[in-house]
């Protein structure tokens, strides 16, 4: 069967009389063709102004960060007793420290460390989680029951009280952390996936693909794996934005990100510590952390209108 | 209901002794095995070998694991390695202060959450539902921590009208109980709130379209007995469900807010425990979050019946 | 026919607009008609005629926002409804004038017992005790048919079968004793059998309680049986108005003929039923001139005007241009 032909399958898109019938009737034709799915998407995802907002921010972000040890006015562990806790200055336009070190440089080296952390946990999730939602959402039976019960096994505790009983037992530091919330939050993304795939699977497409031999693989790379993308990249964009407060928890908790590095987590840590003498210090890295966490959820809101109807159920 | 009740209960005792057996694992990531962990900075080999005697580490693991298993059946969760006390009554002196605070932030939850959820829903498109709108997309990205920090800040350090940490009983004062828990659960409260309110909204909304809302207007009810009678019982599936998933992340939550609070709850001795690798500790923490988890899960599932009749207690 | 009665019910000149793509669009253009006291008048027409938005906008049921009546009025018993204040339209809905609706299955509350919903109405207009309300509910569960009412109260619209649940509805909105009843097509999502049923139920009714009744439907058949009066509504406006009876016999537009050659006749087998020609205009887009004529088979010059509703026979209003000159069939 060739792709055209299922096109039969779906219903008749009910479109409203008016000039955009055309439009919307191309919007029902989803899973069908991809390539212009995808710009369907992305014109989608364009015309909505808040998320696009959030993506370029967040572009920004990762800009500014990861060109941090090029660009930042200062290093990030220049210590100078002589101007400690400036206030926002020509030198120090966010001021410093106790230390005296500049806290928009630290802002900068913080946020490579944070997000760096953050993306690590997602891709061990998504690495775990993906493979294993997909293998059980589309072969089903007993492997399907086991990942299953385990996923439930996991999603029994809260993930940061896991994540830092692990820390307990192999002991501190951001990597411990992160990889142990990526294996913490696999199950996430693994139950997204799974939904998704059992969905995808019930469509009459996979079902003619087997009967004319096709291999699994080859089926799960070519039909499925584009179909489910949808739901995975949602849930990536809110999984980041989790792993982002996580990350800061865990080294605000001094289990993570250890000084003297800077992280956001660890900046906020030392500010908990200073907050009756100087409550400042606390105000700056807040912020980043709320605007980076504001760019993950508009793209992930963003994300779940422009693919519409391919996510509601899924996530 | 009942037996509905009695067979969710007995469907939780194999995922019980997976998972406890899952946090008893836990100690085999300890890198050298927690005789040397507790050794502390000397580890002469003597020493070792004592406290393995002692925590009866040179049986095989799995009568390791059933014997720590037969005693939690038994009430015994262990004692400490720091201070010997019981790991139970410690968690059990704990466990009233974060359950107050659960509640609390819980209960400002779903009152904001729903007021602002069927503010909005009620009136997709109005200024109202542009504010809850924004207000939900602010709550959902701050970190709970830092207002925390900013209401310790502006209520206990500058204004200074409530106490910054600390904790009284209920029994004691309840007025006192509830100045040491306000700024705590409403630090807490901002992710739940905005996650009750987009639920809501998007459930009322939908509920709205429905014919028996006609219905209902058509016997001359007051909108507001529309909205909180006919609309609300129909939305809450959905929001229960959120409640559900915000009750679990909230008790990790407590970690933090806690210490920040110096609230003398089951988070802050879990943060403390993980510090002073107390690994009895920990895994009981564990074993009572997870226990404390499946049972709003339970909880969660049991309401579905009492919203929606026509799911079946079988 | 109770055409000396007093008017219950009048309304005048009225006109509803829809939010749609295309902006605010008329879908009831200048409906005029009376329900008279414990007279029940069958408002016809196919679906989009504006039957059912004319009757939801009685008790201003239509969504605001999405729905607005610039110009008419109706009135019940002298008091214009139209630009009534939200307290006292409240204070007749579901008292004065109740409602039954189409989909039974989709117009009652999944989540509360059917006594719950019925007892909800009374006591707000009648006040008493919760006890006294579910009593009241289980005695008009009773009135309607429905056997063991005393226990069935209790139970969630799930449990009751689609004819159960058009039942409950009745009940609900006769609990309040209310002067008017206005069914909005009561019978059309069920079957044949217990369609029947329930417009024998509510001809008793009328006998038992002598309400009024305004029943909307699309089916002659069904209007035959139960009206006093019967108003035809086309694209919008009312083409005739007669007696029941006499429509039946000689009908005074050709769209009314249209729909009563297109009846199935019991116990006629093998003729093909004839149909109108052609669909209903949709209202962006409605004809100049008589607004049937392009599906009308007796269609002339004349006809390009715009035809107004005017009286051809005492009791009887036709909005044909040409109805002199035509020899229209009745019901076969």
């Amino acid at each position: 069967m060739t792709q055209s032909d299922s096109v039969d399958i779906r219903k008749p898109a009910a479109a409203p009389p008016g000039k955009d019938a055309g439009k919307d009737a191309g919007k029902e034709a989803g899973p069908i063709e991809p390539v212009s799915r995808t710009r369907a998407v992305v014109r989608r995802f364009r015309s909505n102004r808040s998320a696009v907002i959030g993506a370029l921010l967040l572009l920004a972000i990762i800009v500014v960060t990861a060109a941090a040890p090029l660009i930042a006015p200062y290093g990030p562990a220049q210590v100078d007793i002589s101007d400690r806790l400036s206030g926002p200055t020509a030198e120090h336009w966010l001021g410093t420290d106790t230390l005296g070190r500049d806290t928009l440089t630290r802002l900068m080296h913080g946020g490579r460390v944070s997000l760096a952390a953050a993306a690590l946990a997602v891709v061990i999730a998504t690495g775990i989680g993906l493979p294993l939602g997909l293998i059980s959402g589309y072969f089903g039976g007993v492997v399907d029951w086991l990942l299953d019960r385990a996923a439930d096994i996991l999603m029994a505790f809260p993930a940061i009280i896991l994540t830092i009983a692990i820390i307990a037992m192999v002991g501190p530091g951001l990597t411990t952390a992160m990889v142990s919330l990526g294996i913490v939050y696999a199950p996430r993304m693994y139950r997204v996936v799974r939904g998704s795939t059992l969905e995808v699977r019930r469509e009459v497409y996979i079902e003619a693909s087997t009967s004319i031999g096709t291999p699994h693989l080859t089926i799960l790379r070519k039909r499925v794996l584009p179909n489910i993308m949808p739901a995975a990249l949602v849930q990536l964009s809110f999984l980041l934005a989790s792993a982002l407060l996580a990350e800061v928890t865990v080294s605000l908790l001094g289990l993570g990100a250890l000084p003297p590095t800077a992280s956001w987590g660890s900046m906020l840590g030392q500010a908990f510590l200073e907050m009756r003498t100087n409550p400042s210090l606390a105000v700056y890295p807040g912020i980043a952390i709320a605007i980076a966490t504001l760019c993950f959820n508009l793209i992930g809101d963003g994300l779940r209108d422009a693919f519409g109807r391919e996510t509601r159920k899924a996530s | 209901m009942l037996r509905f009740l009695c067979v969710r209960l007995l469907a939780m005792v194999p995922l019980l002794v997976i998972v406890s057996f899952l946090i008893y694992s836990l100690i085999a990531l300890v890198p050298g095995g927690p005789e040397v962990a507790l050794a502390g900075s000397n580890p002469t080999p003597e020493r070792i070998a004592a406290i393995r005697e002692q925590l009866g580490l040179d049986e095989p693991f799995l009568v390791q694991y059933w014997n720590w298993f037969t005693d939690v059946l038994h009430g015994d969760l262990g004692t400490s390695f720091v201070d010997s006390q019981s790991v139970w009554s410690a968690i059990a002196h704990g466990f009233p202060v974060t359950l107050s605070l659960v509640g609390l932030t819980l209960l400002i939850a779903a009152v904001l959450g729903l007021a602002l959820g069927l503010a909005a829903g009620l009136r997709p498109g109005s200024w109202v539902d542009r504010v809850s709108t924004v207000t939900a997309s602010a709550f959902m990205a701050l970190p709970y921590f830092w207002v925390g920090m900013m209401l310790v800040l502006v209520f206990a350090i500058q204004m200074r009208t409530l106490p910054a940490v600390g904790y009284v009983n209920f029994t004691d004062s309840p007025l006192d109980w509830l100045g040491h828990l306000i700024l705590p659960a409403f630090s807490l409260a901002t992710v739940p709130t905005a996650v009750v309110a987009r639920q809501t909204r998007a459930a009322v909304t939908s509920v709205m379209q429905e014919d028996y809302i006609r219905t209902a207007v058509a016997k001359g009810l007051h909108p507001r007995r529309v909205a909180v009678k006919h609309v609300l019982k129909n939305a809450a599936v959905p929001v229960v469900t959120a409640f559900g998933v915000e009750a679990n992340r909230l008790i990790g939550a407590t970690v933090v807010i806690e210490q920040l609070f110096a609230l003398p709850g089951v988070g802050k001795l879990a943060y403390f425990s993980v510090f002073s690798r107390d690994f009895p500790m920990v895994q009981g923490i564990l074993l009572i979050t997870a226990v404390l988890i499946m049972l709003v899960n339970l909880a969660v599932d049991l309401s579905y019946g009492y919203f929606n009749p026509k799911v079946k207690m079988s | 026919m109770t055409a000396e009665g007093k008017t219950l019910l009048e309304i005048e000149d009225l006109h509803v607009d829809f939010l749609t793509d295309r902006g605010w669009t008329n879908v009831v253009n200048g409906v005029s008609f009376d329900v008279g006291e414990g007279e029940i008048v069958g408002l016809v027409g196919e679906s989009g005629s504006g039957k059912s938005v004319t009757s939801l906008s009685v008790l201003r049921l239509l969504p605001s926002g999405y729905a607005r009546t610039p110009a008419g009025h109706v009135r019940y018993r002298g008091r214009d409804l139209v630009g009534m204040p939200p307290k006292e339209l409240r204070d007749i809905r579901g008292n004065e004038i109740s409602m039954i609706f189409q989909e039974p299955m989709t117009s009652l509350n999944p989540a509360f017992t059917i006594g719950d919903q019925i007892a909800e109405g009374y006591r707000r207009h009648k006040g008493g005790t919760r006890r006294a309300a579910f009593a009241r509910a289980a005695e008009m569960l009773d009135l309607v048919g429905i056997p063991d009412a005393g226990s069935r109260v209790r139970d969630y619209p799930h449990e009751f079968s689609g004819g159960m649940r058009q039942r409950a509805m009745i009940a609900m909105a006769l609990a309040c004793e209310p002067k008017l009843l206005i069914a909005d097509e009561p019978a059309t999502a069920l079957d044949v059998t217990v369609q029947a049923q329930i417009v024998a139920l509510l001809a008793r009714l009328r006998d038992e309680t002598g309400c009024g009744i305004l029943f909307i439907t699309h089916d002659l058949g069904l209007v035959a049986e139960l009206a006093d009066r019967v108003v035809v509504m086309y694209a919008g406006e009312v083409v005739e108005t007669a007696p029941a009876l006499d429509l039946y016999d000689a009908p005074k537009h050709p769209y009314t003929a249209g729909l009563l050659n297109a009846m199935p006749q019991l116990g006629v087998r093998g003729r093909e039923l004839p149909t109108i020609p052609g669909r209903p205009p949709e209202p962006w887009r409605m004809p100049e001139g008589c607004r049937f004529g392009p599906r009308c088979g007796h269609a002339g010059e004349e006809c390009a005007a715009v035809p107004a509703l005017r009286t051809v026979e005492p009791g009887r209003s036709s909005r044909c241009c040409r109805i002199e000159q035509l020899h229209l069939a009745g019901s076969p």
